[in-house]
């Protein structure tokens, strides 16, 4: 029962913002579903060949391509986890809103969160390359994934602190528990579904840069599994090279684009089940 | 080292009456002072890491830009980046940047306002997280993967479009015949480059503009409900007069993201246009012409050219994102 009649004027005005609504949404979701039909369509065939995730590119895999960006991410993931969690302990646990360092730090996360990729490859090429004049290579890339990972660790580990209840460390205080001990294992197992699931969600992010491939390392289409010395295949850098290629390769870059995309969601469910195995057991469950 | 001594005393009740921290266990010892020590030596390593990012590349600029015979802001020739005599500017770069992001902002700002209505308060209850997170997923894609959608399925699906522009429309500055004719073939525009660069910042918008309105006092909006108000006119008188400045800032972040896109842009133009409003022609951004030349990066002066402006990227983007973060610190 409607207890206001509306004027035909506000009706349809009403009307006109409830349709324009709705196409927005239809908006976002047609790409989304053009994209990814398109990847599945161009790129099922190459990868459901067993090859694909056997050989290296030399002999028509893609195998050395999805090792390097696995280890390059993986080594980005052990340097900016620990750094950036701990900044994070930092911002919540030992700063206090008044003093330099804390708003400095959080200044700097926000800069560093704002900095392009490209920037932040061009920061590591001037101190790798240019000033102290070190070889490229799978590491080199990972610095740079590195300063790209470093702000949404903090910026997760920081959200997920700052919810767990201060009675809980008081509680832990009153027992007589050292502050230390209280953050390692009252503060971080209660935040740690959220801080697992920012950290792999981080992962995701860089795992898909494509900006510091091209300056940081050269490519190579045979297998490498060391980041430390020479050229490194990657995901992105194969796609690259391969639509460099012409026409030719398509085939290869669809390929490449659907195992990134896999790779990347992979990363997201682990994400979301791993926030659900660790997440603090309510009602009673 | 003192401030620890003193944390770790007891704060006398009388001191600050009603100082909410605990700042203190009570107990020192090692394990205290060690976690102290890392956390807040990881905390001072970021802040030094970022300093030495503007400073790197300042010193690394520098050089080259002594060396450049023309106005940096002003010089819209190719670059010459070897030898002794360097020549490169960057309005070209300037230009292209800005107008694509611009076309990106133009697309996804009522696009990502109307998901975050949508999202907040018209839709049904168990539609408002699968759209919320299908949005979500659009962030996922790595930006090669747009980058490839936009030149070889977007691009040659614009074709079409393109020239019934031309046709149609070609008497706009925005939609003449490109002197470029490649563009019309291949669909590699600031156009096509726009489109793409919107569906990558529409998350970043719609998240942030969907936070804020979720939080629009109950009072407001039922207050508006008892006035007897339709749906729109809650949005109109109590949704957006809250949410409005948290929704420019989600625009500003995304802004900041368009700026700096490097790969999709890279794929999708790549070729130096002129600087005209035409929407058809191609060119190069700040990202994509360090990115395209990264491969002759051999000599510190050639490098540092480039670095420059990498620098005024930089100092865009960071001009953009503090922008956006004063607009919500004023709004918290």
């Amino acid at each position: 029962m409607e207890l206001i009649t509306m004027s035909p004027r506000r009706k349809i005005t009403d009307g006109a913002v409830r349709t324009g609504v709705v196409i927005s949404v239809l908006l976002a979701i047609l790409p989304l579903g053009w994209l990814l039909w398109t990847l599945v369509s161009r790129g099922i065939e190459p990868i459901l060949d067993p090859e694909w995730w056997m050989e290296s590119e030399r002999k028509g895999g893609a195998a050395n391509a999805i090792v390097g960006t696995l280890v390059q991410t993986g080594l980005a993931a052990v340097v900016a986890v620990p750094l950036g969690v701990l900044v994070g302990i930092y911002l919540v646990e030992y700063g206090s809103a008044r003093s330099t360092l804390t708003r400095v730090t959080t200044f700097m996360v926000d800069v560093l969160a704002g900095v392009p990729s490209i920037v932040a490859a061009l920061f590591v090429y001037a101190v790798w390359r240019t000033t102290l004049d070190l070889p490229r290579s799978g590491l080199v890339v990972a610095l740079a994934l590195v300063l790209l990972m470093v702000p949404l660790v903090v910026r997760a580990t920081e959200e997920m602190l700052k919810i767990v209840p201060q009675d809980l460390r008081e509680a832990a205080y009153a027992l007589g528990v050292p502050k230390w001990k209280t953050i390692l294992r009252v503060v971080l197992p209660t935040a740690m579904s959220g801080i697992i699931t920012g950290i792999m969600l981080a992962i995701a992010r860089v795992m898909g840069e494509s900006a510091p491939i091209l300056i940081l390392v050269g490519a190579t289409s045979g297998m490498n599994w060391n980041p430390f010395q020479g050229d490194q295949q990657s995901l992105p850098l194969m796609m690259i090279q391969e639509y460099n290629k012409g026409p030719s390769g398509y085939d290869e870059v669809w390929g490449a684009a659907l195992t990134l995309v896999i790779a990347v969601a992979i990363v997201y469910v682990i994400a979301r089940l791993l926030a659900q195995f660790t997440g603090p057991k309510i009602e009673g469950r | 080292m003192s401030e620890a001594g003193q944390a770790n005393r007891p704060v006398p009740p009388s001191g600050r009456p009603g100082a909410k921290e605990l700042s203190s266990s009570g107990v020192a010892r090692t394990g205290d002072r060690v976690m102290r020590t890392l956390a807040t030596g990881s905390g001072l390593i970021v802040s030094t890491v970022i300093g030495l990012i503007a400073l790197f590349l300042l010193i690394q600029a520098i050089p080259s830009l002594l060396k450049n015979q023309e106005n940096f802001f002003t010089f819209e020739g190719s670059w010459v980046v070897s030898g002794d005599e360097l020549h490169f500017g960057i309005p070209q770069q300037f230009y292209a940047t800005v107008l694509v992001s611009v076309i990106a902002l133009i697309i996804a700002m009522p696009v990502a306002l109307g998901i975050a209505m949508f999202v907040t308060e018209y839709a049904p209850k168990r539609l408002k997280k699968p759209v919320a997170y299908v949005v979500d997923l659009l962030a996922a894609v790595p930006s090669i993967v747009y980058g490839l959608w936009g030149i070889l399925v977007l691009g040659p699906a614009m074709v079409g479009i393109n020239q019934w522009l031309v046709d149609n429309a070609g008497f706009l500055p925005f939609f003449s015949k490109p002197q470029n004719a490649a563009n019309m073939s291949t669909g590699g525009t600031m156009l096509t480059a726009g489109i793409v660069l919107a569906i990558m910042i529409l998350p970043v918008i719609t998240a942030v503009t969907r936070e804020v309105f979720a939080q629009t006092p109950r009072g407001h909006r039922e207050a508006a409900l008892a006035l007897g108000a339709s749906q729109w006119e809650v949005v109109r008188f109590a949704v957006l007069p809250f949410g409005f400045s948290g929704y420019i800032s989600g625009a500003m972040l995304g802004l900041g993201r368009a700026l700096g896109e490097t790969m999709a842009l890279l794929l999708i133009i790549s070729t130096a246009g002129p600087i005209n409003f035409n929407l058809l022609e191609s060119g190069q951004t700040f990202a994509t012409v360090i990115a395209n030349n990264a491969a002759e990066f051999d000599d510190p002066l050639k490098t540092g050219a480039f670095i420059s402006a990498g620098l005024v990227l930089f100092a865009l983007t960071f001009i953009v994102n503090a922008a956006a973060r004063a607009v919500i610190a004023r709004k918290a």
